[in-house]
């Protein structure tokens, strides 16, 4: 865990003499009488919150406002007693000046102790002028929060993959964190936007852990990003009796069977919406009726059309081709579908270690 | 000699947003409104799917997540002629109004109250004070003298770790703060319980859509199959979720932001600035199944000139010769023919000719955002929830009429305070009510509708596209929280050789423009007093007020036109 402010000055090699003048310095800042320094001073010794310095930058902000709705911890919690979120343009109360000098002071006050989050990719064309927050372009604020910082979480699409302005033939240059952080540990949260819990849970795994959690090999956290939708779908056992919807709306959907044949991305996509669920567990996509559109996966937005599906399904126990199988299952008898099922868990009853060898990216 | 300040980044609004104003004598002599970030979709959305197009423009905005999917959805629905079932229509609508009203109460909250409301003199409050106001005002439950005491504990707490975190380096103490401390408090403790409120809301758009941010949506209806006998559809259990989460809509609307909204307003009654352009267009809505412009919808289509509501002029997007955009002060060029251009025959060609960054001003003199200059027959118009009611107001909009009449009453207030930063709060705060109002009347017809046997959602008949004509062109209107919006889709062959969205933030936030003058921000900017240039709290009063969306507003959507520009011929 981080130093408390106290210890870092110290470390620093600040007197207490100075220590005790900057909390007489901070609490008037703050609007406080001067009875309030000893225990501003008090706060100051003891461990603080995390320092967060939350970054926007090519984005549409349908992350932050994911942000805003983690139900565990509540937004509240993680700001009054987890983190202290120095800098996020969308919350906090200063603006211009004000808001860049609570930045610049966090990076100073807490280098190598305060972690950044980053919303929006990076646009490199033409010296970056299509983003500039303050007169600055996105890159050259990137790389200065990044420099002192514990490491720096790439959060969403646009941060992790660039999302839609990165979608042929990206006419602004967008680039994803990655690309422009190479000294510091990136994590990438991917999603169009991620679950909301996801980068809450990111957050305060390093938190509570004193470390940043283990990633996949794609560098995305294990706790969230480690299976696909498919293998814990609540629609799958549909999949694997080869009961598809072949239409919108049709008796198939009506009886909520796999979306496979309506473009359904799960298969090759990673993300926890099949076990976390959105917004405190409601739904998600594909429970809702929606096929996945794989908004965590790179290149989403090129692997269109939304509604066309795989032609292959890598990793997967499925002996048949769901195009041939399907349609003939739906039309036939319930006692066929069944039968189907059976013979299909019999067959194909393969080992994981089998499964992850047959390709695909397996995590 | 005038001082020019920069208030960059203009915080606690979407997107990326530089206010340059020049201040001479205390006041606002002239203002710059600059978005400063920008995506070109408009190139990345030539040749996909016009079933897919949804999903890409609903990335346009993750705050304003739903709408732009519908209008989206409603443009292709339009060129392709299809109608979709009465589920789906209510469906829609719902989930429209749901986020009108999760919209406007976060707005208010977590963007807009710090602007009005003191942080720090929270502290100040005596909580049994604040107690018994609280229950002066509304029956809202958690208003104890306890309840009060731990927020401001909280409060303290927080302000004595000496980490302010996002109440940090801001306006606190500042002269143009005029509220007690008890309201203060109370504008706290509701900032927190809306914080944790918003969360919940989104759970109907969940529902029918698989999650929030970015519900999933589905030209020809929805799709989120009903059948009340299964386990893996929309059943009634479902409902119930959705029913629960309008009650407690409901109650936070009426019991929470309604009454907060009038406490804090009766402190501000002076301060009537931020008028701005004093012009307003709407598009009209509820989201009635593709029907544009209507004037018996909830909110009705019509435009208002020079404050004057005895006389409303009739919107009509697809005539050319009414909505045109300008680039004289924004970072594009026209090929051929400069001045005005209708969406239809809109281009988007970047010529930026802005200061390399970094930079510490802008030339204001030349072009100076990414953002163009819409214009409504050559003048500027403030489009949002005031223009919505004044416009409804200007109808003879029963509902609207007396919304706005009792509210003006109640705060002892005349029609000419509407024209103002605070007559915007107030309106979106009236609106919010009508919309949790006609969100209970809809769920009740879905629920009708389901009970008499209907259980359709999507009408595939124009699916394939197998079924298209070779070319179509289509348009959807409707309108954000943020106010009109029309998106434009021409569809060739199966694939869409066009797209254009007009969205809310381009007409308030635009740059000037040699027809028709300053923008609305920046009109509205002109003549306020600040206390001190060096601490912008009036600034931001006022762009809050509009509720900013630079995501939005940055012309992302346009046709890179080719060789059809031109061409498009709308129906």
């Amino acid at each position: 865990m981080n130093d408390s402010f106290y210890e870092a000055m110290i470390k620093r090699g600040y007197s207490r003499r100075e220590f005790m003048r900057i909390c007489a310095i901070l609490t008037a800042t703050i609007g406080l009488e001067a009875s309030f320094i000893p225990k501003v001073a008090q706060a100051l010794e003891n461990k603080s919150r995390l320092p967060v310095i939350y970054l926007h930058l090519q984005e549409c902000t349908c992350c932050a406002e994911s942000f805003i709705r983690t139900a565990h911890p509540l937004l509240a919690d993680m700001l009054f007693n987890m983190i202290s979120l120095d800098y996020m343009e969308t919350l906090q109360a200063a603006a211009g000046h004000q808001a860049e000098a609570a930045k610049a002071k966090t990076m100073q006050d807490y280098k190598d102790h305060y972690l950044v989050v980053v919303e929006g990719s990076i646009p490199l064309k033409d010296d970056g002028i299509y983003c500039t927050i303050g007169g600055r372009t996105a890159k050259d604020l990137l790389l200065e929060a990044a420099r002192d910082s514990i490491g720096v979480i790439a959060y969403g699409s646009c941060a992790t993959n660039t999302c839609v302005q990165g979608a042929h033939p990206n006419p602004t240059g967008a680039v994803p964190v990655k690309d422009i952080v190479k000294d510091k540990t990136v994590i990438d949260v991917p999603g169009c936007p991620p679950i909301a819990e996801v980068i809450a849970g990111t957050i305060v795994h390093y938190l509570t852990f004193d470390r940043l959690p283990e990633l996949t090999r794609l560098g995305r956290p294990k706790a969230f990003y480690n299976h696909r939708i498919h293998d814990n779908c609540n629609r799958r056992a549909f999949f694997d009796a080869g009961m598809f919807v072949e239409q919108f709306d049709d008796e198939g959907a009506k009886h909520g069977w796999c979306l496979y044949k309506v473009g359904c991305k799960g298969p090759t996509t990673y993300n926890a919406c099949a076990i976390t669920q959105w917004n405190n567990g409601v739904s998600y996509p594909i429970k809702s009726g929606h096929p996945c559109i794989g908004c965590s996966e790179p290149g989403f937005y090129d692997d269109m059309p939304m509604y066309a599906h795989l032609a292959h399904i890598p990793g997967t126990a499925m002996p048949f081709e769901p195009d041939k199988i399907g349609k003939a299952v739906t039309g036939l008898t319930v006692a066929g579908v069944a039968a189907h099922g059976l013979a299909t868990g019999v067959l194909m009853r393969k080992k994981p270690e089998e499964i992850q060898q047959e390709g695909g990216r397996d995590e | 000699m005038a001082q020019r300040i920069v208030v960059d980044p203009i915080t606690r609004i979407e997107g990326h947003l530089r206010i340059e104003a020049e201040v001479d004598g205390g006041k606002i002599v002239n203002a710059f409104s600059s978005g400063t970030t920008f995506r070109g979709l408009e190139r990345i959305m030539q040749g996909r799917d016009p079933r897919d197009a949804w999903a890409f423009v609903q990335r346009i905005c993750g705050v304003c997540t739903h709408i732009h999917a519908i209008a989206a959805i409603q443009s292709v629905e339009d060129a392709l002629k299809i109608n979709i079932p009465k589920n789906a229509v209510l469906i829609r609508r719902i989930m429209t109004a749901t986020q009108f009203v999760q919209d406007h109460v976060i707005h208010f909250y977590h963007l807009h109250a710090l602007d009005w409301v003191d942080v720090v003199s929270a502290l100040k409050a005596d909580s049994k004070a604040a107690s018994e106001l609280a229950q002066s005002l509304s029956s809202y439950p958690r208003s104890s003298p306890g309840h009060f005491t731990d927020v401001q504990k909280t409060i303290k707490g927080f302000v004595e770790s000496g980490q302010l975190g996002i109440f940090a380096n801001a306006y606190w103490g500042h002269p143009a703060y005029k509220l007690p401390p008890e309201v203060n408090l109370i504008a706290v403790a509701h900032y927190l319980d809306a914080l944790e409120w918003q969360k919940d809301i989104a759970r109907i758009h969940t529902i029918f859509g698989g999650k929030n941010p970015h519900p999933n949506y589905l030209v020809g209806g929805m799709a989120c199959a009903i059948n009340i006998d299964n386990d893996n559809t929309i059943n009634m259990e479902r409902l119930d979720l959705v029913a629960r989460e309008i009650d407690k809509a409901m109650a936070f609307v009426n019991q929470v932001y309604l009454p907060d909204l009038f406490a804090i307003a009766s402190f501000y009654k002076d301060w009537t600035y931020g008028g701005g352009v004093e012009n307003y267009l709407v598009y009209g809505t509820l989201a009635n199944q593709n029907k544009n412009n209507n004037k018996d919808d909830i909110f009705p289509g019509g435009v208002i000139l020079n404050r004057n509501l005895n006389e409303v002029f009739d919107v009509d997007p697809r005539d050319p010769e009414q909505v045109k955009e300008f680039v004289d002060h924004a970072w594009y060029e026209y090929s051929g023919e400069q001045g005005g251009r209708h969406p239809w025959n809109g281009e988007t060609k970047v010529k930026y000719s802005g200061p390399k960054p970094p930079y510490e001003q802008l030339d204001t003199k030349d072009k100076y955002s990414w953002i163009k200059t819409p214009r409504w027959k050559g003048k500027p118009m403030e489009v949002g929830p005031l223009a919505r009611m004044l416009v409804g107001y200007a109808r003879g909009n029963e509902t609207i009429k007396s919304s706005v009449d009792e509210a003006l009453q109640r705060l002892g207030l005349g029609q000419e305070a509407l024209f103002s930063a605070l007559g915007r709060t107030l309106a979106r705060g009236l609106e919010t009510k009508i919309m949790v109002d006609d969100l209970r009347k809809s769920y009740d017809q879905l629920l009708a509708n389901i009970k008499s046997g209907d259980s359709k959602v999507f009408d595939g008949s124009k699916w394939e596209p197998s079924s298209w004509p070779e070319s179509a062109k289509g348009v959807g209107f409707t309108e954000a929280p943020r106010g009109a919006l029309g998106h434009w889709v021409k569809i060739d062959h199966g694939k869409v050789s066009l797209y254009q969205a007009v969205v809310p933030t381009t007409w308030n936030a635009a740059p000037e423009s040699q027809t028709g003058g300053k923008g609305p921000y920046e009109a509205a900017l002109i003549g306020t007093p600040m206390a001190d240039p060096e601490q912008p709290l009036e600034i931001l009063r006022i762009i809050h007020s509009f509720d900013p969306c630079i995501a939005c507003a940055a012309h992302i959507i346009d046709l890179k036109s080719r060789q059809d520009v031109g061409e498009c011929i709308f129906y």
